[in-house]
């Protein structure tokens, strides 16, 4: 009877008005099987690590294209450790540069991914660390 | 003690990761979860549980948002459950219901879980009947299950809810699809949500017709018939009756929310009052129970025969060879 499912939450934190590619992923991960939390525009760190206590995710994916990552991803990061969600995948989608990403990776960020990801890739690096996680 | 006794531990002592991952444990129905949930059990009847349906787009997760900050300026604490549907095709979903919800968002009082269908057949109800225990043991003053009303699982979790709140809107050209998914029959409360938008009048209207087509008044003591005597004299309690009101609201400015809290305070002391919450209470746990008995007694037969044993009563039923009943006595008893 036992039923599992990955649940992921998409916060889309920073000023810039535009979602469509946070939905557009949002998508991809619920065709792919996923249990997906869209919280929309405009969250503070605050508000998406709050959430992703609640609803009990094993992934945020945050989507940032206001340039803001530098600033935005260590703080989520900060506010995860202390409330006990280490072990949640985080993930990073939007325009990052070059060098950004490598440190972003050494913060601690699972995943990196440009404009022009392909989504599936996203689901199976999800699939693939869980299950990596879990054995 | 077991993890999952140190998880209810928690749960009574407050911990909001705790209740969160009892809360998957439960949803997924892992090993254990059922222990916990009968640990907590005698916790559990503090919540006042309150649904909230309509058809989609009508401004429930709108309406939830503002009520539940009604209810906190009134000095309650909540709990919201808004679940979606799961998509057939791929099982997973996306729950979108927090986007509406974005003011409750710091406020330690709150506590807000999306959930997905999971298509189960008849599970869904009994997943959220858990959440939902989990959610009251946890200390709840009120727990706000919001769902898209479109059939028999919604009435199913009405069924649970002491007061169902049904929210339409003007203009959604939905007021036919409502009454035939006997959504109206549930409503303990309707809300006009968009009252800014226009068509209201138009929506109270159809909506008060409707209700005066019978649903109106409605027998409090729900199926336990109400007896009249020839030659008593007439009692009060014979004639109490909830006269279902229609309310305004327009969620996105919280007008008309703190009316909506206090007519559901109305509806709660009305059920207190006419003995009805102790009825519908005995009515919700024997409907929980044979849904219960049946799914497990139904797991536990078909655990214990073969498949080729199912397959071939079905193969002679389709040959009519066999009939239901016969098909039936000869699962249970062998042939
Ligand atoms: N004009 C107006 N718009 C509203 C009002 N309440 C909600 N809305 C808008 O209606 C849309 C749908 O609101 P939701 O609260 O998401 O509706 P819902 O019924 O929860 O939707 P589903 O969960 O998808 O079925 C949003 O764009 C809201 O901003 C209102 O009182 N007036
Ligand atoms: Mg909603």
């Amino acid at each position: 009877m036992t039923e599992e499912k990955i649940r992921v939450l998409i916060a889309k934190p920073g000023l810039d008005g535009h979602d469509r590619g946070a939905k557009v992923i949002a998508r991809a991960l619920r065709d792919a099987g996923m249990e997906v939390i869209y919280t929309g525009l405009r969250q503070t760190p605050e508000m998406i690590v709050e959430a992703a206590l609640q609803e009990d995710v094993q992934v945020i994916g945050l989507s940032i294209l206001s340039g803001a990552h530098m600033a935005l991803v260590p703080r989520v990061i900060e506010l995860m450790q202390a409330e006990g969600l280490d072990d949640v995948l985080l993930l990073v989608g939007g325009i990052i540069p070059d060098e950004d990403v490598s440190a972003l990776v050494d913060m601690g960020v699972s995943g990196v991914f440009g404009p022009g990801t392909n989504t599936e890739a996203i689901a199976r690096h999800i699939q693939t660390t869980l299950a990596a996680a879990h054995s | 003690m077991t993890a999952d006794h140190t998880l209810v531990q928690s749960v009574l002592g407050g911990d909001r990761r705790a209740l969160a991952r009892l809360i998957t444990r439960v949803e997924n129905q892992a090993p254990g979860a059922f222990d916990a949930v009968s640990l907590l059990y005698p916790h559990t009847g503090h919540a006042y549980l309150v649904g909230i349906t309509g058809a989609p787009g009508t401004g429930k997760s709108t309406v939830v948002n503002a009520y539940t900050r009604s209810l906190r300026a009134a000095g309650f604490t909540v709990a919201i459950v808004a679940v979606d549907p799961s998509s057939p095709f791929s099982g997973g979903a996306v729950l979108g219901d927090r986007i509406r919800m974005t003011e409750l968002a710091g406020d330690r009082g709150v506590f807000i879980r999306s959930m997905a269908s999971r298509g189960s057949l008849g599970g869904l109800a009994a997943a959220i009947g858990d959440v939902v225990r989990v959610l009251d043991a946890a200390g709840f003053d009120y727990v706000l299950i919001e769902t898209v009303g479109a059939g028999q699982s919604e009435v199913d979790i009405a069924r649970m809810a002491y007061t169902t709140v049904v929210v339409d809107a003007p203009g959604m050209g939905d007021d036919v699809q409502a009454i035939k998914a006997g959504i109206l029959e549930i409503a303990d409360i309707l809300v006009v949500n968009k009252a800014d938008r226009p068509g209201v009048k138009n929506t109270v209207r159809t909506l008060r017709a409707m209700l005066d087509l019978g649903h109106r008044l409605r027998t409090v003591g729900h199926h336990s018939a109400v007896v009249i005597q020839p030659g008593a004299p007439p009692a009060e309690q014979v004639y109490d009756f909830w006269d279902v009101p229609i309310l305004e609201t327009i969620a996105t400015e919280a007008a008309g929310l703190d009316t909506l809290r206090e007519v559901v305070e109305q509806h709660r002391a009305h059920l207190q009052e006419s003995g009805t919450l102790a009825d519908r209470e005995r009515e919700r746990v024997v409907s929980e129970l044979s849904t219960r008995l049946r799914d497990t007694l139904l797991a536990r037969l078909l655990d214990q025969r073969a498949p080729d044993v199912i397959e071939d009563v079905i193969r002679r039923m389709v040959a009519r060879e066999l009939d239901p009943g016969s098909a039936v006595r000869e699962l249970i008893n062998g042939r």
